[in-house]
């Protein structure tokens, strides 16, 4: 990892040079010797021994793979215009991370589970969740709507690395369930997070759980380079993949900007836990080109310059250039995209624009499964109180 | 049967466990150990390691693994070994297990069981005697109770478990070993979420719960010599509260003391007195009267004698309302 030198204060009368600042401010842009790479950022396939096999994919599903990329990144800017124009109260972009997204969600089944943090539109659109159905946690209407259980897809989770315990007790359950062990049926968990979760407690715990009990989780961090305005350094002294080896299991650290290399060593990840040798980690090293949400100035903390150079390594950019050359795709099938994916901004408009105000009795509802008399109380007074008004409109 | 409440706990989690294989105890020292107050002794030889799971050293663990197995469908049955550990976890109570339901709107229930000892009285060091009770009440999501006796803990724990809702269940550590009768039949168990009149009187209204019941029992034995006949009552559900019964008794008696080992600033105490004075504010005689722990950190175990609500200090309560 090429690791900014980082100022030690030793003399309590020395301050850190302007190149020192520079440095310590700077995220991470190079992934290593050890990076997994399939699709280079020039569009070209590169041969990997230990995951080809894991990237045996047909034109159609490479046609589909990049279908997915545009239409989650027109999602995504959606979402943020929607923000800009009022619409949103925030918006969490995943502009850049497209391919970490779609790559690893892709290698899922339909009986695998899911637990995402709060970043992971593209997966959710991986587990067949409508992108207009994230928007309700961002216009405040509702804490999440889509079908939970059916998709398998857990709620957001906002709180910094929470999920990674869910999702190890999710998975140890499938484990006591004899789900594990047949690669064919066998189930798995994923559990998705960022470079700044992993130093919270409940991750390297969630580590701890998985190791302990065997479980078919695979953790996918995605390495974005940032915690809002905190790098990468302030984190951790070594790369995150290789922090699985002190908990016993495997860590691979992926190009997160490559689809085909995510959808591999997912699916290699998945076979492992699928089949009883889980958990594994895996990094995939991305960057955030956004800012970390609508509220955020990412000017402020980072230099342009930064940015420039993960343009040149833009996820979807690349699978264009390899259908094109390598495949002779024409044009009229990016084109094609390209109007779908018009389409389903205008319809995220829409739907985001006609979206109903929550009544009032919505506050007071499932809170608990045997009805507390408090909240009832309170409900009964507050929707009289609500009623009272000449209009019925409080 | 005469059992203790210690047993009478160990015999629900049984009972629960061989009505429902989905129900799990998990914690740390649970397995092999038993628990360090033996609660959950011999259950892992009975059920297996799989359904009794001595876990990794990790409160946040215990609690965030028991959300995402309740999300698979299983009821998991946590043991915190001390009041005063349960705060690594608490984030992940607070924040997923309270709100889960709410949040899915009711798809993803999760019906985990929060077992806590609580309370001092057993000369333990620092963190080991306290009563954080109040801060789980103030949580929307949680059903917080605690028992008082063996009966109440032997039915109690077996109807948290059944329960949808992730319940916090206190149990007051210092009254394990006492004895009481078990009833055998479920029927015959009054609601979890009921508070009940454990001594009847007419001079004077005591509401307690937990370690404080037999407390304030005695205190109540003790008045009556003086001829004063306490009403007590065992909140035993502190959320939701069930005010009635204290309601009912204050329109009789016009007094009212409430006892608690917990510091009094933003108590269950302090939530018994305002809602009460607002109930019954043309029946009090006197103004609500609290007996509490103080308002500081637990103290060295040496100084608990002074800490903890006492008869005489219940009395004097008495006495005072009474005089008013």
């Amino acid at each position: 990892m090429d690791k900014p030198q980082a100022w030690v204060p030793t003399d309590p009368r020395s301050r850190p040079s302007q190149s020192q600042v520079v440095a310590g401010l700077k995220g991470v842009d190079a992934g290593g010797p050890e990076l997994v790479q399939l699709l280079t950022p020039e569009g070209e396939r590169v041969p990997d021994e230990r995951f080809d096999r894991y990237a045996d994919v047909s034109l159609d599903e490479l046609k589909s793979l990049y279908r997915d990329l545009v239409l989650v990144r027109r999602a995504d800017r959606e979402g943020n215009s929607l923000q800009r124009q009022g619409e949103l109260g925030i918006w969490v972009p995943l502009l850049g991370q497209e391919a970490a997204q779609v790559g690893s969600g892709r290698a899922l089944r339909p009986t695998d589970m899911c637990f995402p943090s709060y970043r992971e539109h593209g997966v959710a659109w991986c587990r067949g969740v409508d992108p207009a159905e994230l928007l309700g946690i961002f216009r405040g209407t509702d804490h999440g709507s889509w079908d939970f259980t059916g998709k398998r897809f857990h709620p957001y989770t906002i709180v910094i690395g929470n999920q990674c315990l869910n999702a190890a007790g999710y998975a140890m359950g499938q484990r006591f369930e004899s789900k594990v062990g047949d690669p064919d049926t066998g189930e798995a968990t994923i559990c998705y997070f960022g470079d700044g979760a992993t130093s919270q407690g409940d991750v390297h715990e969630g580590f701890v759980w998985a190791a302990a009990y065997d479980a078919p989780l695979v953790f996918f961090c995605q390495n974005n380079q940032w915690a809002i305005s905190v790098p990468l350094n302030r984190q951790t002294r070594v790369p995150l993949y290789q922090r699985a080896r002190g908990y016993g299991f495997p860590g691979v650290r992926v190009d997160g900007n490559d689809v085909l290399a995510c959808l591999a060593v997912t699916r290699w990840a998945l076979e492992e836990c699928r089949t009883g040798n889980g958990p594994v980690l895996i990094e995939a090293f991305t960057y955030r080109m956004d800012a970390h949400t609508t509220s955020d100035d990412a000017t402020r903390y980072r230099l342009a310059g930064e940015v420039e150079l993960w343009k040149l390594k833009d996820p979807i950019e690349r699978v264009r250039v390899h259908l094109a050359r390598r495949h002779g795709v024409e044009p009229e099938f990016f084109d094609g995209v390209e109007a779908e994916a018009n389409e389903l901004g205008e319809r995220l408009r829409a739907f985001c624009r006609a979206m109903a105000q929550p009544g009032p009795e919505r506050m007071f509802s499932e809170v608990y499964a045997d009805p507390s008399p408090q909240v009832e109380a309170e409900r009964a007074e507050y929707l009289a109180y609500h009623a009272s008004f000449v209009d019925g409109e409080g | 049967m005469a059992t203790t409440l210690a047993k009478a706990l160990n015999d629900g989690l049984r009972a629960a466990m061989e009505r429902d294989p989905k129900v799990l105890v998990m914690g740390e020292d649970v397995g092999r150990l038993g628990g360090v107050f033996r609660i959950t002794d011999g259950l892992q030889k009975d059920f297996g390691e799989q359904r009794v799971l001595d876990t990794p050293l990790s409160e946040s663990g215990i609690i965030g693994a028991a959300v995402g197995l309740a999300v698979r469908g299983f009821r998991p049955v946590c043991e915190i070994q001390f009041d005063g550990f349960v705060f690594p976890g608490f984030d992940q109570i607070v924040s997923q297990l309270a709100k889960l339901r709410y949040r899915t709107q009711g798809a993803v229930p999760v019906p985990v069981v929060v077992r806590i000892p609580f309370g001092g009285g057993i000369g333990a060091v620092e963190h080991h005697s306290e009563s954080p009770e109040s801060l789980f009440a103030h949580v929307a999501g949680l059903k917080v109770v605690a028992c008082s006796n063996p009966a109440d803990a032997y039915w109690m724990i077996q109807q948290a478990i059944l329960t949808d809702d992730p319940v916090i269940f206190f149990e007051p550590k210092r009254r394990y070993w006492e004895k009481g009768e078990v009833e055998a039949d479920l029927d015959a168990a009054p609601p979890l979420h009921s508070a009940r009149v454990v001594r009847a009187g007419s001079t004077l209204t005591v509401a307690t719960y937990g370690p404080m019941v037999k407390t304030c029992l005695d205190a109540a034995t003790a008045a009556a010599e003086d001829g004063h006949e306490l009403e007590v009552v065992d909140l035993r559900s502190l959320s939701p509260l069930d005010l009635e019964p204290v309601a009912e008794s204050v329109r009789r008696t016009g007094h009212l003391v409430v006892v608690s080992e917990a510091p009094s600033e933003a108590s269950i105490t302090a939530e018994v007195a305002a809602r009460i004075q607002q109930e019954c504010f043309f029946s009090l005689e006197a103004p609500v009267l609290r007996v509490t722990g103080f308002d500081t950190p637990y103290p060295p175990s040496r100084l608990e004698d002074d800490y903890l609500p006492d008869l005489d200090r219940v009395l004097d309560a008495v006495d005072r309302s009474l005089a008013w």
